[in-house]
């Protein structure tokens, strides 16, 4: 995936920002990350070497912290995300077909985001309402119950809602199936 | 600082200089501890291989060796049925997750697995854990070696060489839990990463991980 020369320069902008509140060494890599998971909404590949390279440290090592962490996201967050509830209650009531269809469907993995950026797709663990499992969260609305056929209602219910906006494709949901 | 110790390992007497590790001071005298991840310079050893336990008298558990300086009048024994126990689980554990092809590898013969096997009279099989395949494609892009992570045991020996004996920072440890594995930064091939193919994490390897073309 290529990025505009625009992008680039503002990562670069953004984490040079960052790196001023901090001292240069191994020590801050962990505080540095998350600010500019904070200002950026991800970590992107230009970032972290940025920091690296800054901070005098293999870009490996930043590399092994980040994905470490289930805090840092290495895909920057779609206009629609959606968690999918890993937590016991919703895993065995079948959280994995939610998320394995949600996959399909949007033909991305756990933790990525679409080429478009419409929709990123994450696991989370507990949202606290297990009776409704499995339960999805789309933008901070609790969809409880979700089978598959319900995925689709869901990723039909985002498109038509776009499409009222006027700037949405038609639903690929009925496309596909 | 260098003061001498004399200790008993197993029976016999051993002198070491005070402040040694445990392990390295079994070695160096012949007896066998088995071991993946110690690395004699390291000040603090990550102990993650959980092989190289024995029982020290005065402490009520068997301890890792890599992990214990060497002190006078030490009493140290390297098999008993507690110790044999945690060294048949740890190495259980260790296989799970190890692709079991002896014959088609090219360390065979070489192995430290193999050796740990030998030594302790341990099957090479994975008996009560389910075999946990790790379908990570080989990465065969250095022009001098392949880097077979299936095979990986998560020692740590290669790291250490590439950070800290060649000073390159081209792999590390990355990922948790399960996926976690040896990789390059963003999980690029090791051509577009910056190894200059030393070859020291290959020496390092104890097992078929990571191995020289022929």
């Amino acid at each position: 995936m290529k990025m505009p020369e625009e992008e680039r320069e503002v990562i670069l902008s953004q984490v040079g920002e960052v790196l001023k509140d901090f001292r240069l060494s191994r020590e801050s890599l962990i505080p540095v990350l998350q600010k500019v998971q904070e200002k950026l909404g991800y970590l992107p590949v230009l970032a972290m070497e940025k920091v690296a390279g800054d901070l005098g440290i293999p870009a490996v090592d930043v590399f092994g912290v980040a994905s470490f962490y289930n805090q840092f996201r290495f895909n920057p967050p779609g206009e629609n995300e959606i968690k999918v509830c890993m937590g016991t209650a919703c895993y065995i009531a079948g959280g994995k077909i939610a998320l394995d269809s949600f996959e399909r469907r949007l033909e991305i993995k756990e933790g990525e985001t679409t080429a478009d950026r419409k929709y990123s797709l994450e696991r989370v663990a507990c949202v606290g309402c297990c009776t409704m499992a499995p339960v999805v969260v789309v933008n901070d609305k609790v969809e409880g119950h979700v089978t598959p056929t319900r995925v689709d209602g869901i990723l039909l219910g985002l498109e038509t809602g776009r499409q009222n906006e006027g700037t949405g494709r038609d639903g690929e949901g009925r496309q596909n199936r | 600082m260098s003061a001498e110790v004399t200790l008993t390992i197993d029976g016999q007497q051993v002198k070491a200089v005070a402040g040694e590790k445990l392990l390295f001071v079994a070695l160096n005298n012949g007896i066998y501890i088995p071991h993946l991840c110690a690395i004699a310079e390291e000040e603090r050893p990550s102990a993650c291989c959980r092989l190289c336990f024995v029982e020290i008298e005065g402490l009520s558990r068997p301890v890792t060796a890599c992990t214990q300086k060497v002190r006078d009048k030490m009493t140290v024994r390297t098999r008993t049925p507690k110790v044999d126990r945690l060294v048949k689980t740890g190495f259980e554990l260790l296989l799970s997750d190890h692709r079991l092809q002896c014959r088609t590898c090219p360390k065979n013969g070489a192995c430290q697995l193999q050796m740990v096997a030998r030594e302790r009279g341990l099957k090479l099989k994975t008996g009560r854990f389910k075999p946990l395949a790790k379908d990570i494609p080989v990465d065969h892009s250095p022009e001098t070696f392949s880097f077979d992570a299936g095979r990986c045991v998560l020692c740590g020996q290669c790291v250490h060489a590439d950070q800290n004996i060649a000073r390159v920072g081209a792999i590390n440890f990355i990922n948790r839990g399960l996926k976690r594995k040896i990789g390059t930064f963003n999980n690029r091939c090791l051509r577009d990463s910056p190894c200059t193919e030393c070859g020291l994490c290959v020496k390092a390897c104890p097992v078929g991980a990571l191995t020289f073309k022929t």
